[in-house]
């Protein structure tokens, strides 16, 4: 239990009669990159702008390093970097003003202020633009410059909302990996809506729907709840695929099956019944009836399904 | 101590950011020589004092300084930094004073760009300098009431423009309590103390007797307290922000 450096514990906050969270518990274990999943309007950011003191919740507690959190208490705001969504900075000063201005807040002055601020600004690539404004900054290097800012006075706990939002596939990439360096002795949590950052970057993710949890897991866990567990996909020609989808619909095992063109040839999906392992019966029958099949692969289950089946119901 | 000083020089530094502080101490001073010399007949009144020069000076601050205070908190709020200034590990109260300070130093730098009219008048004339530094002090403490007002009201809203007006239309409320015409039409039908209550509300009042040299704690603390108190709405007015985002 003493490595827990976020814990959250049945947040609640309500905007009126709107239950923006709906009491919501989850910690963060050192070391962990916990992702926060939720469809836009779930209640992520809210939940973070508790997670950071800057909402109060309406019931509930969050603690980081054992603090409670409160708009008061800058003890346990000391111990968070924090990147707001959108990571809005101050235009009119240079990376390396904005900097200092956070590091001396955070009690970091002269010599050692320059050295925490040259090693974050090293960590995510800023040195060529410390001294320009930074609203003539692309997207890519203000983000950077938030990332820098969250980083410089070393946190245990790192609450970033959205941090590769609106970044290019390079960029997205470059967060990613300054993420994954960073997590070795923290705890992150990172809210996101792009599930593929899931995959690259998190030991765990909770998805959020209408401010409730709705799943909490490692992601293949999340994966394998999903219809395409062990699915089996099969590219073949035209003129066998139809006898092939009708022969493999008969199977017990196989709980239906998806078809899609391709040029010449069909791309069948066949799912597998309460994700059973089918994979070796259908490869048989495959080869048995020679249908030519010339990709086969068994689909680990997809975490865009389970996500839309998690927060797409009763809508 | 140390996070308000953190505050004040980040904000200090954002008024000159930009070439819009310049024009502001330009205009300040040309608006200034303006009232002093034109509608304060300076030279026509051959008296060896600053009367010209501060009598106007409540009706200029009424423009001036809303517009120094007015992107204080609202420009914050409309661009995000709101949300990391107040989860940076500072204590509210210290950015909400760190931002007041220096409003208030950028007023009082433009109050001192005004010296050239102190060393004319004793060059012209032998004036009587504790006057005029009672008269400085007067101005500054009326300022520093101006701009309390506005950074609360900057606070209430994402824009400026809008945290202008707002700022005006407060001050000069306080500004014209003290005018005769209002006091009469309070006085036809109110009892005398509380036409007393509003006199003493009105900065005019306070402002006139330090112009006249006459420093009396009661006018000191008027401003202090008239300053704490708007202070203390814009931590208010702040804390309620933060839920509305």
């Amino acid at each position: 239990m003493a490595d827990i450096l976020l814990e959250a514990r049945n947040l609640s906050k309500h905007f009126g009669d709107l239950k923006a969270v709906d009491d919501i518990s989850l910690s963060v274990k050192k070391g962990e990159v916990l992702g926060f999943l939720g469809p836009n309007g779930a209640g992520k950011t809210t939940t973070m702008k508790m997670l950071t003191g800057f909402l109060a919740p309406t019931s509930g507690t969050a603690y980081i390093c054992g603090e409670q959190v409160t708009s008061e208490n800058e003890r346990a705001r000391a111990r968070i970097g924090y990147l707001p969504e959108g990571a809005p900075l101050f235009g009119e000063m240079s990376p390396r003003s904005f900097l200092m201005f956070i590091a001396e807040t955070h009690g970091i002055t002269g010599r050692e202020a320059e050295d925490v601020i040259e090693s974050a600004a090293s960590a995510v690539n800023l040195e060529k633009v410390m001294e320009q404004r930074i609203e003539t900054l692309s997207k890519g290097f203000k983000r950077r410059v938030g990332l820098a800012a969250a980083i410089l006075h070393a946190p245990d706990v790192l609450i970033l909302d959205e941090p590769t939002d609106g970044l290019d596939p390079n960029q997205k990439h470059e967060v990613r990996r300054l993420i994954e360096a960073m997590s070795v002795d923290r705890a992150i949590i990172i809210s996101t809506h792009i599930l593929e950052e899931v995959d690259a970057l998190c030991h765990r993710a909770v998805i959020i729907n209408r401010g409730m949890v709705v799943a909490d897991g490692k992601p293949s866990e999340l994966r394998a709840r999903s219809k395409y567990k062990n699915a089996v996909t099969m590219l073949l020609p035209l003129e066998n695929a139809e006898k092939a989808a009708a022969a493999l619909k008969g199977i017990k095992m196989v709980a239906g099956v998806e078809a899609a063109h391709e040029g010449e040839l069909m791309r069948l999906t066949i799912l597998a019944r309460g994700g059973g392992d089918i994979a070796d019966t259908i490869g048989d029958i495959a080869a048995v009836s020679n249908w030519q099949v010339s990709q086969y692969t068994v689909d680990p289950g997809r975490l865009d399904d389970v996500f839309r089946q998690l927060t797409e119901k009763d809508v | 101590m140390g996070a308000v000083k953190t505050i004040f020089r980040r904000e200090f530094s954002s008024y000159f950011a930009s070439p819009v502080a310049y024009v502001f101490l330009v205009i300040f001073l040309i608006m200034q020589g303006l009232f002093t010399f034109y509608l304060g007949s300076f030279y026509t009144r051959e008296q060896a004092d600053l009367v010209s020069f501060f009598t106007y000076q409540p009706w200029l601050y009424l423009f001036l300084m809303p517009s120094i205070a007015m992107r204080l908190w609202s420009e914050d709020r409309r661009s995000g930094t709101f949300e990391l200034l107040l989860t940076l590990p500072i204590p509210t109260r210290a950015i909400v004073i760190g931002k007041y300070l220096a409003a208030l130093a950028f007023a009082a730098l433009a109050l001192a760009l005004t010296f050239p009219i102190w060393i004319t008048v004793n060059w012209l004339g032998a004036p009587d300098n504790g006057v005029i530094v009672t008269g400085y002090l007067g101005s500054l403490l009326m300022a520093a009431a101006y701009l309390a007002i506005g950074a609360a009201m900057s606070a209430i809203t994402k824009n400026q423009v809008v945290a202008f007006i707002l700022a005006v239309t407060v001050c000069f409320l306080f500004l014209v309590a003290g005018l005769p015409m209002v006091l009469d039409t309070v006085g036809a039908w109110a009892p005398e103390t509380l036409v007393l209550a509003v006199a003493n509300l009105s900065f005019l009042s306070h402002f006139e007797s330090l112009q006249k040299g006459v420093v009396t704690l009661g006018d000191i603390v008027y401003f202090a307290a008239v300053i704490t108190f708007w202070l203390w709405v814009n931590r208010i007015v702040i804390e309620s922000k933060r839920e509305a985002g």
